[in-house]
């Protein structure tokens, strides 16, 4: 028999019964919710007068709407000025303290983005299947789990049951093997992973990301190329667990302590694929070739480097594809065989589940040091993942770099990843942003996004226009 | 959860490929904390000319005339048709939920996204794959006659155009059964109550810590 891959292991650690219709029992150990998807859910056990199955197994936290800036932020729910997300913070809390869940309150320690939260509490953890009404509930899969978004009909039901029925999804292994350039990050290689495989190349797939490229990356570069896997249509991407998922893991508040520990790390220990497990479809890329990349569109896999240009429709053959780019380049602004260095930005934004750990911080600061932000940017946010992000990062000083450099320091939040709370684009302004969609009107009606890694934004913001970041500190251009 | 048995319905287009729930029902909509009441948002950004608020009076607002579902000849429809990779991005089940409100009952496309494609059936909107041929030539005979209606039937698995010709199609087994029924499947997950306790006892001796509580 074949060996088994990584989620072939998942799947079956965690199978409570097979039907015969092909569906399964899928046990799920960890429940994240936040206050857009979980409302109607819990009103659905209300109505039909159920329990949760296991209070212990959900963990809550408002993200989504809560205000990035700190004055308001500092009058906690009720100084919400936006009434329909005051409401829907509420809610969530009321929720909580009826069920009687853990809730990590607007301005608790523990509060963040769930994403970021999860893994950086131990909330999270390798070997368990975790899940959210939200898509981006991949991101957990970097620490070998099993982790996926679900809609807010599955979140009533994994409260009332423990469990979920799924149909197994196919293997999916994608290898980024050799080393990476300078200023190329984890951002560059899952946009350009998307760019070959499209937004729906990993539709029915899990995604594996393999090879050692990823081997060497460190746990927040993981988290962001799983973060994304949704972006290439997978529900769910993971990493297999090795000493540096160990290391990361080791130590967090809720993490096994003493004797469970060393329980729980031989048990993860085979958490990786067999060497002889057969994936049903292989994609490979060269770590050295992967340049930092840049989204020229509306869809994440309409993506270029840096140095390339915007493409012509004229020369795709494809008739839907076609007028996708057209339909794309118009909503965009921008001209057929534009240099993307040429693409202006009005804002800009370093944040989101995708880039917004403390070493996402860091990079960015790392080139925001000692410049100032171009005059013709109107705004660059930068916004913590987390309470802990934001502490650690105030505890290095990164944020007296950024304020220095002319961005502004926000409190944690999702922000202008979907522009829920107050920070948004204007209509027809570009934004170079950390984020993980550029879907027309994400970031506010009419906005604009390129989705770029945190140095790129950085460098973006002191330029003006999108530059290779690699020249840009080759250059030395500090002040 | 609402049955689906058969059902017969005009025919509306969303002629774009890689339809995102941004699109379908855009986030500052998401704000509301029921199930009801997003159908005059759906598609919102395409369907009006201006910037939508939640909890407006769409009635007064000015509509994109371009957009295929403001046309006279597609009011009242039930069925849309749509191109590849339809409700991509995130997994807000608000999308499926406008869809519904504003009285779609089924969608035919050559692929959807995956969780879309499961909210669909949680809320008794039946999504239906067909070959990409098979859908472009609906297309051109939707737009080459008004009043254009399919029928579907579950049951049979089929397609049923305006001449009587029917085209097969596929689904889950399980998922036509809960829908051909309207079954809530949490009361039939809850039947195996012994199962996953049974599955619980197990797990906790292999790996205790993953029933410990947080904070
Ligand atoms: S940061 Fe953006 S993508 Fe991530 S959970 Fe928040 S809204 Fe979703």
């Amino acid at each position: 028999m074949a060996g088994q891959t990584l989620y072939d292991k998942l799947w079956q650690d965690h199978l409570v019964k097979s039907r015969e219709d092909g569906t399964a029992l899928i046990y799920i150990d960890r429940h994240l919710i936040h206050e857009v998807t979980s409302p109607q859910a819990f009103e659905g056990l209300r109505l039909a007068g159920r329990k949760p199955w296991r209070t212990d197994s959900v963990v809550a936290t408002p993200d989504h709407n809560v205000p990035s800036d700190s004055a308001e932020r500092a009058g906690g729910i009720d100084g919400i000025r936006d009434e329909v997300s005051r409401i829907q913070v509420k809610t969530l809390n009321e929720n909580c303290n009826d069920f009687g869940i853990v809730e990590f309150g607007i301005n608790e320690p523990g509060q963040g983005i769930v994403h970021v939260i999860g893994p950086e509490t131990g909330a999270t953890l390798p070997g368990m299947t975790v899940v959210c009404g939200d898509s981006h509930t991949s991101t957990h899969g970097a620490l070998g789990a099993l982790a996926h978004g679900i809609g807010t009909s599955e979140v009533e039901h994994v409260m009332a049951t423990q469990c979920l029925i799924q149909k197994k999804m196919k293997n999916m292994l994608v290898r980024v093997d050799g080393e990476l350039g300078p200023g190329v990050t984890a951002k560059d290689v899952v946009l350009a992973i998307i760019g070959r495989i499209g937004t729906a190349g990993g539709t029915g797939y899990a995604i594996e990301f393999g090879g050692s490229a990823i081997r060497s990356m460190s746990m927040e570069g993981r988290m962001t190329i799983c973060n994304m896997a949704i972006e290439a249509g997978a529900r769910a991407g993971m990493v297999a667990v090795d000493q540096v998922t160990l290391d990361y893991v080791k130590g967090k508040p809720y993490a096994p302590k003493g004797e469970q520990w060393e329980q729980a790390v031989e048990n993860w220990s085979r958490l990786h694929s067999d060497d002889d497990a057969v994936f049903d479809t292989v994609v490979e890329l060269a770590a050295g070739e992967i340049e930092p990349q840049v989204s020229w569109g509306t869809s994440p896999e309409m993506v270029a480097s840096v140095n390339a240009r915007v493409p012509d429709p004229a020369a795709e053959a494809d008739q839907t594809r076609r007028t996708g780019i057209e339909r794309a380049l118009e909503y965009m602004g921008l001209r057929a065989g534009q240099a993307i260095g040429d693409i202006k930005l009005d804002r800009v934004f370093i944040g989101s589940c995708t880039n917004s750990r403390i070493e996402d911080l860091r990079a960015a600061a790392a080139v925001a040091k000692g410049r100032t932000k171009a005059g013709s940017v109107k705004q660059v946010l930068v916004v913590p993942g987390s309470q802990s992000v934001k502490a650690q990062a105030e505890k290095e000083g990164l944020h007296e770099i950024f304020t220095a450099a002319g961005f502004e320091w926000r409190e944690p939040s999702c922000s202008m990843c979907l522009a829920m709370n107050a920070d948004k684009l204007g209509a027809g302004e570009h934004c170079a942003s950390t984020s993980n969609r550029n879907f027309e009107g994400r970031q506010g009606y009419g906005g604009r996004t390129h989705l770029v890694s945190p140095a790129m934004a950085a460098a973006a913001a002191v330029a003006g226009h999108f530059v290779d970041v690699r020249e840009f500190v080759a250059a030395g251009e500090t002040a | 959860m609402k049955a689906f048995t058969q059902h017969q319905g005009l025919v509306a287009p969303m002629d774009r490929a890689n339809v995102d729930t941004d699109l379908i029902i855009p986030k500052q909509f998401l704000k509301s904390i029921k199930r009801t009441g997003f159908g005059p948002n759906l598609f919102d950004e395409l369907r009006y000319l201006d910037e939508g608020m939640p909890g407006q009076d769409c009635s007064n607002r000015p509509l994109n005339p371009e957009f295929p579902l403001n046309h006279e000849r597609y009011q009242g429809a039930s069925v849309l048709l749509a191109r590849e990779n339809f409700g991509c991005g995130s997994s807000r089940e608000h999308a499926p939920w406008a869809l519904d409100d504003h009285g779609f009952r089924a969608i035919i496309a050559p692929s959807f996204a995956d969780i879309f494609f499961n909210n669909c059936f949680k809320n008794g909107l039946l999504p239906i794959v067909l070959a990409e041929e098979v859908v472009e030539q609906l297309f051109q005979e939707m737009y080459a006659q008004e009043g254009y209606t399919l029928t579907i039937d579950l049951e049979q698995q089929h397609v049923v155009k305006p001449g009587g010709e029917r085209i097969p199609f596929e689904v889950d087994s399980f998922r036509k059964h809960c829908l051909l029924n309207g079954l809530d499947d949490i009361g039939l997950t809850l039947e195996d109550a012994d199962d996953i306790r049974a599955y619980e006892e197990k797990r906790r001796a292999q790996a205790p810590w993953l029933f410990d509580a947080v904070k």
